[in-house]
């Protein structure tokens, strides 16, 4: 048996130095967010958004922009061979999971870098709410990452995965969301950063991270079952 | 935590499951290099269903060490999923498989990594270089360091692609992706060579190349996969003829 830790540091160098050469996820992830704001910016027709419509706007956008990323996640395993080449290796699946989850989730971040400095410079009066905001996107961006490459892999032998995954991947990240949008709302209040709840926010995102990634290690292996 | 019953039931039944499954494991009689009078394979009433659709039905043969099974049959007597079967990859519906002493599909993690599985696709990644593409398939197979290196690069000197090994596998012509396709099916030194069309795309050098690679050998078990009897017919130690429907005949 490979060890797992071989197994996932492989699968995960070959995805990303295969997104780096081909750049077919981030850069249209990026401009999706980066189209989003522009068209936020003059359809509401102002130029500071707080509170809860700053936090709606935000994740909106980086949702949405992540779907395209978790579409694009399992295409070259299915188009090229790559989950019959796993499943033939002496390797526990699994690993394909982590590995998987681990690329979105650098994604996630990367587009992150680029896009929430946009969103502060369209809307925001101060960069004071970034420092604890990033805590949130960590959270949600580790939730998103092993829920979308849990959905990813089941709707990748679909030959409407486009739809498909966002049909079934959409409903479940609602409560990542709902408590995404409840712990950034905060951190955008007029006058400067607030905590109300922040952290009750912060412990249900971990809780639905905790149960997501347990559930992907779990189930996958049966994923991967003819 | 109402999920909490669910979850712990899967995360138990993985644990138990992944306890047979070592790290390092030792697969008895053939790794030690000890003889055994197991067949290497071992087929009986072998069935396959796709739903309502039976692919393959009542498939019995055995398959001594270092023979050669030659499959013919028409598009869709069920050549690939036999193949598909004894690779690991798709389960059967009915009957009892057994290949290098593993009894399919409960012990398929024995025999993982044992087998060299050449099918329709190549099983290569088409934005990474046919070098990088040999490596990531020998990490995966548990080889690094020099000795993997060492044993890509007289692969890639075998199938005559050397000089090639650094393009785009989507660069490639067909042939070439076959050529690398045959160098990662050996790359591990499988026991058991499951080649469907092996020659398909090869030109003559082509052929000739992978003859040395995947031809009759004494430690290599073959299932060879062909709609050309006279390619292989005087290699095959049996020949078994599906019809569609499942209808069977060995020689």
């Amino acid at each position: 048996m490979t060890p797992s830790r071989t197994a996932f540091a492989t699968i995960l160098a070959k995805d990303l130095r295969a997104e780096l050469r081909t750049l077919q996820s981030l850069p249209a992830m990026a401009l999706f967010a980066t189209t989003t704001f522009v068209i936020f910016r003059f359809g509401l027709d102002r130029t500071s958004l707080s509170g809860s419509l700053a936090s709606g706007v935000l994740w909106a956008t980086l949702l949405f922009a992540a779907l395209l990323g978790v579409n694009r996640l399992f295409v070259s395993e299915r188009e090229e061979g790559g989950f019959d080449a796993i499943r033939l290796a002496p390797i526990d699946r699994s690993a394909l999971f982590a590995a998987k989850a681990t690329a979105l989730f650098a994604y996630l971040l990367v587009l992150e870098m680029v896009v929430v400095p946009i969103f502060a410079v369209f809307f925001l009066d101060s960069a004071a709410a970034l420092a604890p905001l990033a805590a949130v996107l960590l959270l949600a961006d580790l939730g998103l990452a092993a829920t979308g490459t849990l959905i990813s892999s089941m709707a990748v032998h679909s030959r409407a995965r486009d739809l498909l995954g966002p049909l079934v991947l959409l409903p479940l990240v609602v409560p990542l969301m709902i408590a995404a949008t409840g712990a950034s709302e905060p951190l955008f209040a007029v006058g400067g950063p607030g905590y109300h709840r922040f952290g009750t926010w912060l412990a249900v995102l971990s809780l639905y991270d905790l149960i997501f990634l347990l559930v992907g290690y779990a189930v996958f292996d049966f994923l991967l079952e003819d | 935590m109402t999920v909490s019953s669910p979850l712990c039931g899967l995360l138990d039944y993985k644990r138990r499951s992944q306890r047979q499954i070592p790290e390092t494991f030792t697969i008895p009689a053939v790794e030690a290099g000890q003889a055994t009078d197991e067949p290497a394979l071992s087929l009986a009433g072998l069935r396959r269903d796709y739903g309502e659709r039976t692919a393959l039905d009542g498939i019995g043969l055995e398959l001594g060490r270092g023979e050669t099974l030659l499959v013919l049959g028409p598009n869709g007597a069920g050549k690939t999923t036999l193949l598909r079967i004894l690779a690991t990859l798709l389960r059967p519906s009915g009957g009892e498989v057994r290949a290098l002493g593993c009894s399919l599909p409960a012990e398929t993690w024995k025999l993982r990594g044992r087998i060299g599985f050449l099918g329709h696709e190549p099983l290569l990644y088409r934005d990474l270089s046919g070098r990088e593409n040999l490596r990531f398939h020998a990490r995966l197979h548990g080889m690094r360091g020099a000795a993997a290196e060492g044993r890509i690069e007289g692969l890639l000197a075998a199938v005559a692609m050397e000089r090639r090994a650094e393009g785009r596998v989507a660069e490639l012509s067909a042939g070439m992706r076959q050529r690398l396709a045959i160098a990662r099916c050996v790359l591990h030194e499988p026991e058991l060579l499951l080649l469907d069309e092996p020659d398909s795309n090869l030109d003559a050098e082509g052929r000739e190349l992978a003859r040395a690679l995947i031809g009759p050998g004494e430690t290599r078990t073959r299932v060879i996969v062909s709609h050309d009897p006279e390619r292989f017919e005087a290699e095959a130690d049996q020949v078994l003829r599906l019809e569609a429907g499942g209808k069977v005949a060995i020689r």
